[in-house]
C-alpha cells in the first residue's frame, strides 16, 4: 500500500538517508528501529510532509503521493506523533484535539464549548484514554499525559497511516498498555501504524514487521518470531554489543546520603533511605509516583516540608540547587531539553555551567583550564563532534544528554541523582552511559538511578526501590530483585 | 591541471566526505558567525561608498566627530540593553534613566557640588533605578516589559519634580573636557563610549557572571538547577542597564550643555534597534546578539541620522525611514 523508493535526503551536506526502499502494508504495525541518527525520524518527517526529500518516489496505492507540506499529508490521511510536541500548551486538552474543527454556536464566531467538551471526552473515551479532563489546560498536564493527548489528537480522524515517533518514552507501563490497545485498534480499521522506538520488548510486543535502519540506510525488514533481539541488535550497530550491562563491584558500607522522613505536601511522605558510597540504588515506580518529585527536592530544586537529610553523617538542608551543588548533589533531570541544557550555548558553557566558580578567579573565567577541563570530558564520555565550541544544539540526542553527563561530572559531586539518564538515546549510547555509571560507582560516587526502564534498574542497581503514590512501598536487593516484583509493588499488586 | 593540485587522485565521494569535514571544522570554529553578519557589514561597507560619493561634506573631519559625539548616548545605552536582552529580558526606562542622569548632574554641579562627585553620584542612581527593575523582574517574577514600562513613566515623573524647568550646568570643564573635549581629532566623549565596548565584551565572553546572564536567556531553569542564583544575574544585567543609561545622560548632559526634563524620551527604541540590527534575538532568549554587533548596529543608526541631516531630510521621514530599517534588519535575519 505505501512504497517509499529511492529516498536520499541530506542536511548541510549530511547524508540523513542514502537511498531508501521502504515498503509498508494497510492493517499492519511496522515497527522501525536502529541508532539515533540512523534515519528513523527523518524517514517518517518525510512521509508526514514536514520536510522534503531530495530524490525519490512515494507511492500510495499504486499512485504517486502528495506529501509536500504537513496539510497535503493530511489530506491523505497522514498524520504523525513526534516527540517534539505540536500541542498548544496555554489551551485546554479540548481546543487541542480539536484544534481547527471547533463546534460553532448559534451565536456567530463563538464556541460551543459544551459541545466541544462532549466532543474532545468522546475522542478519549472511544481510544481509551481514560482520567484526562478535558478542560485543563495542556501546560498543567504532566508530561504522559500530553503525550496521550498528542496521541488522541492524531487518532481521533481515523487516519490511513499513523505514525508515532517514539511515543513510549514518557508513558507508564499501564499508559502504554492503553497505547498498544489503541494501537491494535487502529490496525483492525485498517490503519498502517508506523511505530518508531527504541525499546526492543515493546517493538516486539506490537509489531507485526520490523525494518532496521542504519547510517541511512535500509538494512533489512525482519519479523519479530523469526529474529530475535540480539540479532536486532546486531543488525542496528552492525557488531555484537556482548553484554549490555557492565559488571559491578560491590559498594562501601560508609552512607553517602541518608534521607529520613522527607515530604512534600500534596506529592510524596515519608521517604526515607540510605545511600552508601560507591552504590547505585535504583528508584522504580509509574510515571507520576513521586520519583521525580523527591529527587528535586533533595537537590533543593523544590522545597520540602519535612524530613532530614544527610551527608556523610552531615545535617545539610539545601534550599536551592546553588546550596546543593555547594555540598557536593547533583541531579541530571529527566528532560534534557527543557532544563538540561541552554541550546543556544555552546558545549565549552554548557559542561562547565555548574563548574563556574571554581573554573574562574577574581569572577572571570579561566578560558585554558575550562577549555582543558571539558575537553577532558568531552574526550572521556565520548562527545561527538569533540568541538567545544560547537553549540549545544547542533548535537544528536545522545551526545547531548552525554553533554548534560558531562556537566555535572565536572562538578566532582560526591552523590549524583540521575533521573531517566538514557531516556531517548540510542542503543550505543546507552550503553555507553550505562559503563559510565559502573565507573563512577567504583569510583566511590552514590548514584541514585531513577528510571522507568525495569531492564536498567535490575541490570545496574545494587538495591532496588519502588515507589507508588508517592511513598517507597518496597526495597530489593539486587538478588531479590525481579521485574515481576517491581512491577508488581508499583502497581499495587499483592503477591 | 587538477591532478598536480591535488595530492592525490581520490573518489569523488572521499574528497567530498574531506570538502565537509572541512567546511564543517570551519563553521564549528568560527561559531555563532552566519552569512548575514558578513551581509551586513557589506551592506554598511557600500553605504560608506554611497555616502563618499554623492555628499562631499560627510568625510569631513567636522562631521565625522560629528557623527561620533552624536552616536555616544545611543551608543551607551545600546550596551546596557545587549545585556538585558541577553537575558531575555528588555528595558524600556533606559530614556527617563537618561534624563534622570542629566538634570541631577546639572542641578548638582549647579548647586556647586564638585564635578566628579555629582557624576558618581548619578551613576549610583542610575544602577540604584536599574536594580529597582530588576528587583521586580527578578525577586517578583514580573514581566520586563511591564515593569519597565512603569519605572518608564516613574522615573519620568521623578525628573519633573527634580526640576521642571531646564537646567544649565555651570562648571565649565563639564562642557569643555566632556561634551567638547578632543583628544588629537577624536572625541573624548566618542572614545568613552567605544572603551566601554570590549569592557562589555569582555565581560559578556570571559566572565562568569556575563556567560550565566548569557546562559540565563538561553535556559533559565537549566542554570538555576545548575546551581547558579539566576535573580542575582538578572538583577545585575538591569543595573548595568541602568549605569549605562546614566553615563548616557552625563554624556549627553556634557554634550547639549544644558539639561531639559523631556530629553531622552524615545531613546529605548534607537538602543532596542541597534541590539536587535545587531543579531539579538528580542524575548525567547537573546540568543545571537553580540557586542561588536550591536556597535555595528549603533554605527549604522547614527550614521543613517547622519546622513538624512545632510540631505535635509525632514525628521519625521527620519523616524519613518529607521523603522523600515529596523524592520528590513529583522526580516532579513529570521529569514535564516
Amino acid at each position: 500500500m505505501l512504497a517509499m523508493r529511492g529516498i536520499h535526503k541530506s542536511f548541510d551536506g549530511t547524508q540523513a538517508l542514502r537511498g531508501v526502499d521502504f515498503s509498508a502494508n494497510r492493517g499492519e504495525v511496522h515497527a522501525i528501529v536502529g541508532e539515533n541518527g540512523a534515519g528513523k525520524s527523518t524517514l517518517m518527517k518525510i512521509l508526514s510532509g514536514a520536510i522534503a526529500r531530495d530524490v525519490g518516489e512515494i507511492m500510495l496505492d499504486g499512485a504517486p503521493a502528495d506529501v509536500s507540506t504537513p496539510f497535503a499529508a493530511h489530506r491523505l490521511g497522514i498524520r504523525a506523533v513526534y516527540q517534539e510536541f505540536s500541542l498548544v500548551p496555554h489551551l485546554t486538552v479540548a481546543e487541542n484535539i480539536l484544534l481547527g474543527q471547533m463546534p460553532p454556536s448559534r451565536v456567530p464566531g463563538c464556541v460551543d464549548w459544551n459541545e466541544a467538551h462532549r466532543r474532545a471526552e468522546e475522542i478519549l473515551h472511544t481510544i481509551g484514554f481514560v482520567g484526562i479532563d478535558v478542560r485543563s489546560v495542556v501546560r498543567r498536564l504532566s508530561v504522559s499525559h500530553q503525550q496521550m493527548v498528542e496521541i488522541a489528537k492524531a487518532a481521533a480522524v481515523r487516519p490511513t497511516i499513523m505514525i508515532l515517533d517514539e511515543p513510549s518514552a514518557v508513558l507508564s507501563q499501564e499508559e502504554l498498555n492503553r497505547l498498544f490497545a489503541l494501537v491494535r485498534q487502529l490496525k483492525q480499521e485498517g490503519t498502517l501504524v508506523l511505530y518508531i522506538s527504541h525499546r526492543l520488548d515493546e517493538v516486539y510486543e506490537i509489531a507485526d514487521r520490523i525494518t532496521v535502519l542504519k547510517d541511512g540506510q535500509l538494512v533489512g525488514t525482519v519479523q519479530p518470531l523469526t529474529a530475535d533481539q540480539g540479532q536486532l541488535i546486531r543488525m542496528m550497530v552492525g557488531r555484537s554489543l556482548g553484554e549490555i550491562f557492565p559488571s559491578r563491584q560491590p559498594p562501601c558500607d560508609e552512607v553517602a546520603l541518608e534521607v529520613k522522613g522527607l515530604g512534600r505536601e500534596g506529592s510524596f511522605s515519608d521517604v526515607s533511605f540510605s545511600l552508601h558510597r560507591g552504590e547505585v540504588l535504583g528508584m522504580s515506580g509509574l510515571v507520576g509516583s513521586g520519583r521525580t518529585q523527591v529527587v528535586r527536592c533533595i537537590f533543593g530544586a523544590d522545597p520540602s516540608d519535612r524530613g532530614e537529610l544527610f551527608l556523610n553523617g552531615q545535617r545539610v538542608h539545601p534550599r536551592s540547587p546553588r546550596e546543593a551543588v555547594n555540598e557536593g548533589i547533583a541531579l541530571l533531570t529527566e528532560d534534557r531539553k527543557r532544563d538540561g541544557l541552554v541550546l543556544i550555548c555552546s558545549i565549552r558553557d554548557n559542561a562547565s555551567l555548574a563548574s563556574f566558580e571554581w573554573l574562574s578567579r577574581w569572577g572571570v573565567i579561566h578560558r585554558r583550564r575550562q577549555a582543558a577541563e571539558v575537553q577532558q570530558k568531552v574526550k572521556e564520555l565520548d562527545i561527538r563532534p569533540p568541538m567545544i565550541d560547537r553549540l549545544a544544539r547542533q548535537l544528536s540526542g545522545g551526545n547531548q544528554q552525554k553533554l548534560v553527563l558531562a556537566k555535572w561530572l565536572m562538578t566532582r559531586a560526591r552523590v549524583l541523582i540521575l533521573d531517566e539518564p538514557t531516556r531517548g538515546v540510542d542503543v550505543a549510547t546507552k550503553v555507553a552511559i550505562y559503563q559510565l555509571i559502573s565507573d563512577l560507582a567504583a569510583d566511590g560516587i552514590g548514584i541514585l538511578l531513577v528510571s522507568s526502564e525495569l531492564p536498567e534498574i535490575l541490570g545496574l542497581s545494587d538495591r532496588a526501590l519502588v515507589m507508588r503514590e508517592g511513598r517507597v512501598v518496597a526495597e530489593f536487593t539486587r538478588a531479590e530483585a525481579s521485574e515481576e516484583k517491581l512491577l508488581a509493588a508499583a502497581a499495587g499488586v499483592r503477591q | 591541471m587538477t591532478s598536480e593540485l591535488a595530492p592525490r587522485p581520490s573518489t569523488p565521494a572521499q574528497a567530498q566526505g574531506r570538502l565537509q569535514a572541512r567546511l564543517l571544522g570551519k563553521a564549528g570554529a568560527l561559531g555563532r558567525r552566519r552569512w548575514v553578519d558578513y551581509a551586513f557589514i557589506g551592506a554598511f561597507l557600500l553605504l560608506l561608498v554611497i555616502t563618499a560619493t554623492v555628499s562631499d561634506v560627510f568625510f569631513t573631519q567636522r562631521n565625522l566627530s560629528n557623527l561620533g559625539r552624536q552616536a555616544v548616548t545611543n551608543g551607551l545605552l545600546s550596551l546596557g540593553m545587549l545585556v538585558v536582552v541577553l537575558t531575555g529580558g528588555i528595558d524600556l526606562s533606559v530614556g527617563s534613566v537618561v534624563a534622570l542622569a542629566a538634570i541631577m548632574v546639572s542641578g548638582l554641579s549647579k548647586g556647586g557640588m564638585p564635578l566628579l562627585l555629582a557624576i558618581l553620584i548619578c551613576l549610583v542612581v542610575g544602577a540604584v533605578a536599574g536594580a529597582v527593575n530588576g528587583l521586580f523582574i527578578a525577586r517578583f517574577k514580573l514581566q520586563p516589559f511591564i515593569v519597565t514600562l512603569a519605572t518608564m513613566g516613574a522615573i519620568r515623573g521623578l525628573v519633573f519634580v527634580y526640576s521642571d524647568t531646564p537646567i544649565t550646568p555651570t562648571d565649565p570643564a563639564f562642557r569643555a573636557v566632556l561634551g567638547a573635549g578632543f583628544v588629537g581629532p577624536f572625541p573624548v566623549s566618542a572614545l568613552i563610549m567605544l572603551a566601554c565596548y570590549p569592557i562589555v565584551w569582555f565581560f559578556i565572553n570571559r566572565a562568569r557572571a556575563g556567560r550565566a546572564i548569557v546562559a540565563i536567556g538561553g535556559n533559565e531553569e537549566a542554570v538555576r538547577l545548575a546551581g547558579i542564583n539566576v535573580s542575582w544575574h538578572i538583577l545585575l544585567a538591569y543595573m548595568i542597564s541602568g549605569l549605562f543609561s546614566a553615563l548616557a545622560g552625563v554624556m549627553l548632559a556634557s554634550r547639549l550643555g544644558i539639561a531639559q526634563p523631556s530629553v531622552g524620551s524615545g531613546f529605548e527604541l534607537d538602543a532596542i534597534a541597534a541590539v536587535v540590527i545587531g543579531g539579538a534575538a528580542l524575548g525567547g532568549g537573546g540568543g545571537g546578539g553580540s557586542v561588536f554587533g550591536t556597535l555595528a548596529g549603533v554605527l549604522a543608526l547614527g550614521m543613517i541620522d547622519n546622513l538624512l541631516n545632510l540631505f535635509n531630510v525632514q525628521s519625521y521621514y527620519q523616524q519613518i525611514f529607521k523603522g523600515l530599517i529596523i524592520l528590513v534588519a529583522v526580516l532579513w535575519r529570521r529569514k535564516q
